[in-house]
């Protein structure tokens, strides 16, 4: 338990996969706009990845990790070079369904959460998070909880950076470095903020 | 033919330096960051990211009036992701190391907002000679500023360029310190901000709206 819970929090603030990692930095800049979009986005993300990081996990483990397949006959079989292509398609399909059952079943947040659901499809931090998945061996239950924290992660980096643009909005930035170069910065300042939890241990 | 060959330059300056795409597309940034630590890997990165743009816009060009328009994404995204493993097995094969050093990184340029934008954008529109060219430029206007931050971050983060010290000892003498904060993940982000305020405020800088 103890053992979840620390990657848990170091999915979150340690290995944040944005700001530690630079994954999904293009939606994170495109819809920090506003605090209530950046959680709407943020709530899909978490929602996508604590489901396609296990759903990935079964696929890798199951049919395309060295010898999974044994027990079809073909012990020798490595197909793991398969995984971008099947992860790739794992994500689109599952965001698709996603987007169909939250359509039937909860009208209001799919009004919520349905524009940014395509856009997920191609964010890197749903690819990113199933490859390091794969990469740190990860066991079942450890990769439902390194979803669900990584998606964490990516939410309170967002919604933190619309809060600070929104306090920003009037500032009286050098010309030139107006727009993304500032965004850049304040990213920056909040990944040193983030790194300074690098200290704890549970 | 000289008519094609400044055909051909034009699509290549556009890609490399009018519109280039870190800074003024914000696109592609993603996995643009995170190896740019050492040189080496960035130099490996921006390679192998140029060939997929270029080879990819060929390809989906090519089959560009055979794609029906509703699952256009899938297909292209599998053009992608094919040439990516390719790519994947060829680093794994002959620079292991360095592959190993990419780690997940190489996998995510199927995710690269730019080889998607520009096969989006330019290659389901265009002749497949002419979408070549283009993701090769667009491909090379990324390296420019992958190389740029790798520049800064191994210079001012461990004293070095492509793995070889260049400051002198008696720099350090005089009581110079690596920073630190430029191998760390904040490095990379000051960096490309000072980067795109220094490209604005070039002559010829274009002043993007104001956000």
């Amino acid at each position: 338990m103890g053992d979840l819970l620390s990657l848990f929090i170091n999915s979150v603030f340690i290995g944040n996969i944005l700001l530690a990692y630079f994954l999904g930095i293009c939606s994170f800049i495109a819809v920090s706009k506003t605090i209530e979009t950046a959680t709407g986005l943020g709530l899909a993300v978490i929602f996508v990845l604590t489901v396609t990081s296990p759903v990935n996990w079964v696929i890798y483990h199951g049919l395309l990790a060295p010898g999974a397949l044994a027990w079809a006959g073909f012990p020798e079989l490595d197909l793991s070079f398969l995984k971008y292509i099947t992860f790739i398609a794992v994500i689109a399909a599952m965001v698709q369904a996603v987007e169909m059952v939250i359509d039937r079943y909860s009208p209001l947040l799919y009004a919520t959460l349905g524009v940014f659901l395509p856009l997920i499809a191609v964010n890197c931090a749903i690819l990113g998070t199933s490859l390091f998945m794969v990469e740190r061996n990860h066991t079942f239950v450890e990769s439902v909880v390194f979803g669900a924290g990584s998606g964490t992660g990516w939410m309170l980096a967002i919604v933190s950076m619309a809060a600070i643009r929104k306090k920003v909005r009037y500032a009286d930035v050098p010309k030139g470095l107006d727009g993304f170069g500032f965004i850049m910065i304040i990213a920056g300042l909040m990944a040193m903020t983030f790194m300074m939890f690098s200290g704890i241990t549970l | 033919m000289q008519k094609d060959l400044s055909h051909y330059k034009e699509i290549l300056v556009k890609g490399i330096w009018r519109e280039n795409p870190v800074a003024y597309q914000v696109l592609g940034i993603c996995s643009a960051l995170a190896v740019t630590v050492k040189m080496s890997t960035a130099l490996v990165m921006s390679i192998a990211l140029t060939l997929v743009a270029g080879f990819s816009g060929l390809i989906i060009s090519s089959l560009r009036h055979l794609i029906p328009s509703n699952i256009r994404i899938i297909v292209e995204l599998t053009v992608i992701a094919s040439l990516v493993i390719v790519t994947d097995q060829i680093l794994q094969a002959y620079l292991y190391d360095i592959s190993k050093q990419l780690s997940i990184f190489v996998g995510l340029i199927i995710t690269n907002c730019i080889i998607l934008g520009r096969a989006e954008a330019f290659a389901l529109a265009n002749n497949p000679a002419d979408s070549f060219v283009d993701g090769i430029a667009n491909g090379l206007g990324y390296s420019m500023i992958l190389m740029a931050v790798a520049f800064f971050r191994e210079l001012l983060g461990s004293g070095q360029f492509f793995g070889i010290s260049v400051i002198p000892q008696f720099v350090y003498d005089m009581g110079f310190q690596d920073m630190g904060i430029m191998v760390l993940a904040p490095g990379a982000f000051f960096i490309i901000g000072l980067l795109v305020w220094l490209k604005n405020s070039l002559p010829g800088g274009i002043s993007h709206e104001k956000k």
